[in-house]
């Protein structure tokens, strides 16, 4: 996507510096949207080769390839990856590019710290992957760090865990800030709140989640730092701590990130279903008050990560009964995408493959998250790859596909080049069927017994567990045909028309393609 | 244009350092929740009073002991008896049996548990070896006393409370004198 950029922007006579100083020191939204872009498929195929190295060792049981403590790391350095260094980033990157766009604003509101959050991001996972690096290796106590894995028995790499920790959580923080500012100051004159595309409505609300929760995982990453080596016993029963509190003060973050990750994948979705349906949301209000239910909601659920660590019945029925509140607001809006389509002029483009997919998928997933909420037979699924399962089908058919979608729905727009449609249909395709070869059996062992995280599992899932690898390497490799599409669509192609796509409403297709790099300077007339 | 954005920007810098605050915050919270509800059963840090209520004759609760030395703690600990059956109101003396096999001076501190959990807050301790740490000499041993009894208000769902005793090595801590008695309060 970087060398599109850079051959468009001769027919530009904007100032600006040219070669490695144009990217350190732009303030430009569509080159920090982009690098943010990049940066987030780096991270991917990064956290995606871990991946790779998780699902080669257990392709067979007992030891293959790795020592247990690589494997550790490699499932805790995934996780982290995966979350903060490619869904997060991703969604800011969208967030960087289409925000201002869609809302008729010239650029974010602080574009100078925009700089700031995008530069400091490589540098937190530098830190983290050089201490994989280290004696004794990188951190192995899974993403989640429980106290006292991540304290009393982690190793020396745990302060530059902590440290990369920090570091994300500022860039996530002064980017939900600079959001936050862009949509309540920039928004061009008539773009009231309800005529907001819901993209910025979903990032709207993500951008408050992050800015209430990212500081309380830099507290808690903190207490770990201190207590491992400054003496304090926050989590230290020894010293009269709990190690159960880390767990509430982790998931009181936990919970709203996993929104973090799936609001704006419901904000890209509900842009394209409509486009390719040619006909407006069903139910726009209904899906603001939607995602802020969500978004409240997420503040009063973080114990059902908890159940077995022992909670009286009225607390487990609390959390319980919260979190299948939730699936409401959630059906409301598959109920409302469903409605957009009923009846439309539909045609079947990748964005909207990828779309559909997401909404039969992420269905999926939640319905499993229903099954996990229910708190006795959460003590059978807990820990097993039912939770591995449930989680990869909101994150990987749920976010990850939203923002592929998202890549190739507004693609044409950053590029002006139409990306190949035989091609992409092959991604499709071949992500479609081995996403599911991956992650569908994993109910399966999962019920039946197998834990996550361990190397070695009992020989009768051995068969389930190579048909799983096979579809892993496949899922892998078809992530390959996603870079060849948006290197040829980068280079060149069928040049894109403004509108791009026939359905397609909304300010971002009245710039022409590719979108110049300053727009709307003066802001434009909302109908 | 950088005016337009100042206030908002500063009303959400702030928000995030107060949810840092937050973060720290729910840490003493946490213990006030679980000391308020007995949650978690966690049990009073500080002697309950001795002049106890009536005893309940009519109703026996069977209380049973569990002491483990953590990993790291060379002791010996374990109970007298592993379980005792009691009236709700009568006061009874527990002793715990203390050994240090090496041949240096270790303090140890004991943390309580109770399960379940809500039994936590009926479970009274009048004098008990876990609200200060315990200082042992190499090769000696000696009788830790626990005085207690259950409040004739437990409710009825419980006929069995357990309690456990984790015992940790904290000579490193108490030799700093830091964190650790602070944070006990004791």
């Amino acid at each position: 996507m970087s060398a599109v950029v850079t051959d468009h922007e001769h027919e530009h006579h904007d100032h600006k510096p040219a070669g490695i100083k144009r990217w350190l020191y732009t303030t430009n939204h569509k080159d920090i949207g982009t690098m943010y872009l990049v940066f987030a498929l780096i991270m991917f195929f990064i956290g995606g080769a871990m991946a790779m190295v998780i699902r080669a060792e257990l392709f067979q049981p007992g030891m293959q390839f790795v020592e247990p403590n690589f494997f550790n790391q490699m499932t805790t350095v995934h996780g982290l990856i995966m979350v903060f260094g490619a869904v997060m980033p991703a969604f800011t990157g969208l967030a960087n590019w289409m925000i201002p766009m869609m809302i008729g604003a010239p650029d974010m509101a602080l574009p100078r710290m925009n700089n700031w959050s995008f530069w400091i991001l490589p540098f937190a996972f530098l830190i983290l992957l050089m201490s994989l690096f280290m004696p004794g290796g990188g951190p192995s106590f899974g993403w989640t760090f429980y106290a006292p894995l991540s304290t009393t028995y982690s190793g020396d790499s745990t302060a530059l865990f902590v440290f990369s920790v920090h570091i994300m959580g500022i860039s996530s923080i002064m980017g939900a800030i600079n959001v936050i500012v862009t949509i309540f100051n920039l928004r061009a004159p008539g773009m009231t709140w309800m005529k907001m595309p819901l993209f910025v409505w979903t990032w709207l609300i993500t951008a408050f989640l992050l800015i209430m929760v990212m500081p309380v995982l830099a507290g808690v990453v903190t207490m770990v730092l201190t207590d491992k080596y400054f003496g304090t016993s926050f989590f230290d029963a020894a010293g009269g701590g709990d190690p159960v509190l880390f767990q509430h003060i982790f998931w009181f973050f936990g919970h709203p990130e996993v929104y973090i990750m799936i609001l704006p994948a419901f904000g890209i979705v509900s842009s394209i279903v409509p486009t390719f349906a040619r006909k407006p949301l069903f139910g726009y209000a209904s899906m603001v008050y939607a995602t802020s239910s969500i978004a409240l909601l997420s503040f009063l659920v973080w114990a059902h990560h908890m159940f077995t660590t022992g909670m009286p019945v009225a607390g487990a029925l609390f959390f319980m009964y919260c979190t299948m509140l939730i699936a409401v607001p959630t059906g409301v809006k598959v109920f409302n995408w469903v409605a957009t389509m009923w009846r439309g002029a539909m045609t079947f483009e990748v964005p909207m493959m990828f779309a559909l997919a997401f909404i039969v998928l992420f269905t999926i997933g939640g319905f499993s998250g229903l099954m996990l909420a229910i708190t006795p037979a959460d003590f059978q699924y807990h820990d097993t790859y039912f939770v591995v399962a449930h989680f990869h089908y909101v994150l990987v058919t749920g976010a990850v596909f939203s923002i592929i979608a998202a890549a190739y729905y507004w693609l044409p727009k950053w590029t002006g080049h139409m990306y190949d449609e035989k091609l992409g249909q092959w991604h499709f395709w071949c992500s479609l069927i081995s996403v599911n070869m991956l992650f569908f059996p994993m109910h399966f062992v999962g019920l039946a017994g197998m834990p996550r995280r361990i190397p070695d599992y009992a020989l009768q899932f051995a068969d389930f567990n190579a048909f799983i690898s096979i579809g892993g390497f496949l899922f892998g490799a078809s992530q390959l045909i996603f870079v060849w599409v948006l290197v040829k669509c980068a280079r060149g192609g069928e040049k894109a028309t403004a509108q791009v796509w026939e359905g397609a409403e909304g300010l971002e297709w009245e710039v022409p393609s590719p979108a110049p790099y300053h727009t709307f300077e003066t802001p434009p007339v909302i109908k | 244009m950088a005016l337009k954005h100042k206030p908002l920007t500063f009303k959400l810098a702030v928000t995030a350092l107060a949810m840092f605050g937050f973060g720290f915050a729910l840490v003493p919270l946490y213990d006030v929740f679980c000391d308020l509800t007995g949650l978690n059963g966690k049990t009073a840090v500080t002697a309950a009073s001795a002049d106890a209520a009536l005893i309940d004759t009519s109703r026996e609760v069977v209380i049973e002991f569990i002491a483990r030395p953590n990993k790291e703690m060379p002791w010996v600990f374990k109970p007298e008896v592993r379980r005792m059956t009691v009236h709700p109101g009568e006061i009874h003396i527990m002793n715990y049996l203390a050994e240090n096999p090496t041949g240096r001076m270790i303090v140890g501190q004991a943390v309580p548990s109770v399960s379940p959990g809500q039994a936590a807050l009926y479970f009274h301790k009048i004098e008990c070896f876990c609200f200060t740490q315990q200082q042992l000499a190499g090769g000696k041993n000696m009788l830790m006393p626990l005085q207690f009894y259950v409040d004739p208000a437990l409710p009825s769902q419980f006929s069995t409370i357990t309690l456990s005793y984790t015992l940790y090595d904290v000579t490193s801590a108490w030799a700093g004198d830091t964190a650790a008695s602070s944070q006990l309060g004791e």
